[in-house]
């Protein structure tokens, strides 16, 4: 049984390490796409089009990946778009882990009418299909990197309002927290002071795992064709180009989606390691 | 007495949820930029024509007037017409509602048959490889979301193995024999199995991609369930009544494990049906999903506002039905 | 030879501590035999061990545990579990968790004469109301068709009584059956074993810490510490003259109904010294 869970700790760890390093290659390659990058992303060439990755016959060594029907190269569109997944992730991942977290700390721990409101306000959100919300946002937005940062975080606040009320709930009802209180401390102090540091790892697991929905989110706008100008490199812009040429040249639409499919897996998988750890009593 | 008093707070909160929808999709879709009007007209329309138009479907009076020109809409049942299709909005929701409910089930029913089945592989070989395999698979179909899994699956099955159809609902040169939208359901009802089968082959891979997260996250929630139920004493006792261990899974702990999964299905089912509008659009399946992105790309207020009240009222339904189911199945509550 | 005979049994948790040290243990048919020991001492451990229903985490050494001529453990798991199922039964410690929540109280009792001895159902459902009559429950019909959450923990465990004897096993283990009731119950409950036991003389195994229970219920006794066997005797050879010296602090631990307020003694620790000297030489005999 003891050499079980040790095997459980490791195969855990290893988890913990491959998906961060995954990440860490990814933002890498996106900090320095200009040198990473062997070609123009942008640069149009209509009779190399399609063409297909190097070890395929007909294609031309210098598109390692191959070719998009506009002849732009596959490879140097993947390690830009990771520019735009990034920016996203982080940007959107850490606006909405504040304005979510904030307003669940403030309905979990003073309660009353506050509480009534937040939770109110989730249970209508709750009621939305996202999608279809984050599609609608984009429309009203227009298109653009701030427009997808503000839809993500106006849709998935409630992901961390809902988790860490809960925490903030079962943590206010702490003795230490009593004990806080009668010893003076205000009760915006006593949230910052006491609860806040408490509900913090439940905070960064959250996170990293929005990230990984904000990466997919963008995706999907990109998909559905509304997000980005399609010029600029994103992999859910790649990923549309792809579905609909998936017959003629299956490259344009697996390259990206396994960059995609790793990215969000990396991220989740990095939470899920980050709540194992975090969890007293697993550790 | 309670019972009374819970059900009245669970409709009005219902109403009040349903409201806040209706009133949030109203007001943000106002501010969309572009005049859909002008959209829906030929480039040689005028000025005047297009006034007359905004003034037919209300688009000139103030938000505050429009809004409540449409609830109380709304209330006789009347959603509006279509600026794009200049159809009643009800009746094109209804139109395409059975496509999305036929596509949601399929995938319910796929999700509750995989992670059923996985659990019970799990518990019944607990601690072996095929247990860790299991709890690896879960780990992997969770991480990734359904839209992602919908690609994989066109990848797998439509390109690299075309088992089965990638895009629409049913092969479009058949003439279709039905009189209502719930085409599967009609399909078997009328024996026409070649049209079962042309329709499941289409709906298997959606409905797959769909199911994936959901019956990992079953798997999950009903072997954690199963594993703290196989610890009881009744199930030991049983045990030692002569009963394989199939049995004793199978009987003694299912029906009790069942219970604490349903509810988190339940929640769980609402975000499947709310993922049928991307794998809607990836698979162009002439669905809701499908005809709301339609809906906001031509900026066609009414049919958007009924699509995504239409979506509040499933999922509300859902919801209180699984608390239905929850009170059915528990014996506790039945008799209590 | 005897119905239950169990020869060198050692049990222990998956590569680490041993819960049961080379334990021989008989029961004659008929037999009434108490297992006392203090908590931990490994005497639930043999009766979830004949019965199969050892922890995942705990597994058998070594040892033979002979069932009605044949050992149980040379068995394939299937056959074993049918044969326990045929020949023996349990009547357990918690009634209100031994009893599934979510099925009727009837078919709990019927299903091992149905699904394992092939009985048809009539005459099951004979048979159980026959049984709840026999354990004084007397509104046998609604009881039948009751879930257990709408029973009290007595009447809960009059089912579990009515269901271990329900297929006239040779054998019943009874794993502190009293424990967890109000004390009240505890001596019906108590007098109801007892009196099943006389009539349908089935050899029994009672595990209980209590010396009292086993002085009105037992004929003879083993004494547990650590997972080895200190002291076999009769009730009346035990009672009158104690052989081991735990057994004799065991004895003065235990409050007499005579002399409830007379001042309970601790186990000297001369003696539990002795006793771990014991357990570490049955240790090191293994090894060796």
């Amino acid at each position: 049984m003891g050499d079980g869970r040790i095997q459980v700790r490791r195969s855990a760890g290893a988890r913990l390490w491959l998906s961060a390093g995954w990440l860490l290659f990814v933002t890498l390659i996106a900090i320095f796409a200009p040198w990473a990058a062997p070609k123009d992303p942008l640069a149009q060439d209509l009779f190399s089009g399609r063409l297909p990755p190097f070890w395929v016959q007909g294609a031309d060594k210098t598109f390692i990946l191959g070719t998009d029907s506009l002849g732009r190269d596959v490879l140097s569109r993947i390690i830009f778009g990771a520019r735009i997944a990034l920016a996203v992730a982080l940007i959107a991942g850490t606006l909405t882990c504040l304005i979510g977290a904030t307003l669940g700390l403030l309905a979990g721990f003073l309660r009353g009418w506050v509480d009534v409101v937040i939770s109110r306000l989730i249970d209508i959100w709750m009621a939305f299909p996202p999608v279809l919300f984050s599609v609608l946002l984009i429309a009203v937005l227009g298109p653009g990197l701030f427009s997808i940062i503000l839809a993500i975080v106006v849709i998935d606040w409630t992901r961390f309002a809902r988790v860490i009320r809960a925490e903030a709930m079962g943590q206010g009802a702490m003795d230490y927290v009593a004990a806080a209180q009668v010893a003076g401390r205000s009760r915006l102090g006593t949230m910052l002071v006491e609860i806040l540091p408490n509900v913090l790892p439940t905070i960064v697991v959250l996170l990293t795992l929005e990230m990984g929905i904000a990466v997919i989110v963008e995706a999907i706008l990109s998909f559905v064709n509304l997000s980005i100008s399609t010029d600029d490199p994103t992999w859910g812009g790649m990923i549309a180009e792809g579905r609909t040429s998936v017959h003629q040249a299956w490259w344009v639409l697996v390259f990206p989606l396994v960059t995609l499919f790793l990215t969000v897996l990396a991220f989740s998988q990095l939470g899920e390691g980050l709540k194992d750890r975090f969890d007293p009593v697993l550790r | 007495m309670r019972l009374i008093k819970a059900i009245l707070l669970r409709l009005v909160t219902t109403a009040v949820t349903l409201f806040g929808v209706a009133l949030i999709v109203f007001f943000v879709i106002r501010v969309v930029p572009g005049n859909p009007i002008a959209m829906m007209l030929p480039p040689g329309a005028t000025d005047a024509d297009v006034a007359r138009l905004t003034a037919l479907y209300g688009l000139d009076k103030s938000i505050p007037t429009q809004f409540l020109i449409w609830s109380t809409g709304v209330l006789r049942g009347d959603f509006g017409v279509s600026i794009t299709n200049r159809q009643p909005v009800l009746a094109l929701v209804l139109d395409h509602l059975p496509a999305t409910l036929e596509l949601s089930a399929l995938a319910l029913f796929i999700a509750v048959f995989l992670g059923g089945t996985a659990a019970l592989i799990g518990t019944r070989l607990r601690g072996t490889r095929v247990e860790a395999a299991i709890d690896v698979g879960n780990g992997m179909a969770l991480s990734v979301p359904d839209f992602l899994w919908g690609l994989v699956l066109i990848l797998l099955f439509g390109v690299l193995m075309p088992l089965f159809q990638i895009s629409g609902r049913i092969t479009p040169s058949l003439t279709l024999p039905f009189s209502t939208n719930f085409y599967l359901v009609e399909s078997v009802v009328r024996l026409r199995f070649d049209l079962t089968r042309d329709l499941l082959s289409h709906m298997i891979m959606p409905a797959m991609g769909l199911a994936i997260p959901l019956a990992a996250i079953i798997s999950q929630l009903l072997k954690q369930s199963l594993k703290e139920v196989m610890h009881l004493d009744y199930v030991a006792l049983a045990r030692t009544k002569g009963y394989g261990e199939t049995h004793v899974i199978l009987r003694e702990a299912l029906p009790n494990a069942v219970l604490p999964t349903l509810t988190l299905v339940g929640v769980q089912f609402t975000f499947l049906i709310g993922g049928t509008v991307i794998i809607e659009r990836l698979f162009s399946f002439e669905g809701l999903g499908n005809m709301a992105i339609d809906a906001v790309i031509n900026r066609d207020l009414p049919l958007i506002q009924g699509i995504v009240i239409l979506f509040a009222v499933i999922f509300t339904a859902v919801n209180l039905l699984v608390d239905l189911c929850y009170a059915a199945f528990n014996p506790r509550l039945r008799h209590g | 030879m005897s119905f239950l005979s169990i020869r060198n049994l050692s049990v222990q948790l998956k590569g680490g501590q041993r819960l049961l040290r080379s334990v021989s243990l008989d029961v004659q048919p008929g037999e009434v035999r108490g297992l006392v020991g203090e908590s931990g001492a490994g005497k639930s451990m043999i009766g979830k061990a004949i019965l199969g229903t050892l922890p995942q985490a705990v597994e058998v050494v070594s040892g033979e545990i002979w069932l009605d001529g044949v050992d149980l453990l040379t068995l394939p798991p299937r056959p074993r579990r049918r044969r326990i199922g045929a020949l023996a039964a349990l009547i357990p410690q918690d009634p209100l968790t031994a009893l599934n929540p979510s099925r009727r109280v009837g078919p709990q009792i019927t299903g091992r004469l149905i699904d394992i001895l092939g009985w048809k159902r009539p005459e099951a459902e004979a048979r159980a109301r026959e049984l709840l009559a026999e354990v004084q429950i007397d509104v046998v019909e609604r009881v039948l068709r009751c879930y257990p959450h709408e029973l009290s923990g007595g009447m809960r465990q009059r089912i579990l009584i009515a269901s271990a004897f329900a297929a006239e096993p040779k054998l019943i283990i009874a794993d502190e059956p009293t424990t967890a009731l109000d004390v009240t119950v505890q001596k019906q409950i108590l007098r109801l074993i007892a009196g099943m036991q006389a009539h349908h003389n089935t050899a029994l195994l009672f595990v209980t810490h209590d010396l009292g229970v086993v002085s009105k219920v037992c004929q003879t006794l083993t004494v547990l510490y650590g997972g080895l066997v200190v002291e076999e005797a009769t009730v009346r050879g035990f009672f009158n003259a104690p052989q081991h010296a735990y057994s004799r602090a065991l004895l003065a631990a235990t409050p007499k109904y005579t002399d409830p307020d007379a001042s309970l003694l601790p186990v000297p620790d001369a003696v539990v010294q002795a006793l771990e000297a014991q357990v570490a030489a049955a240790d090191r005999a293994w090894h060796g």
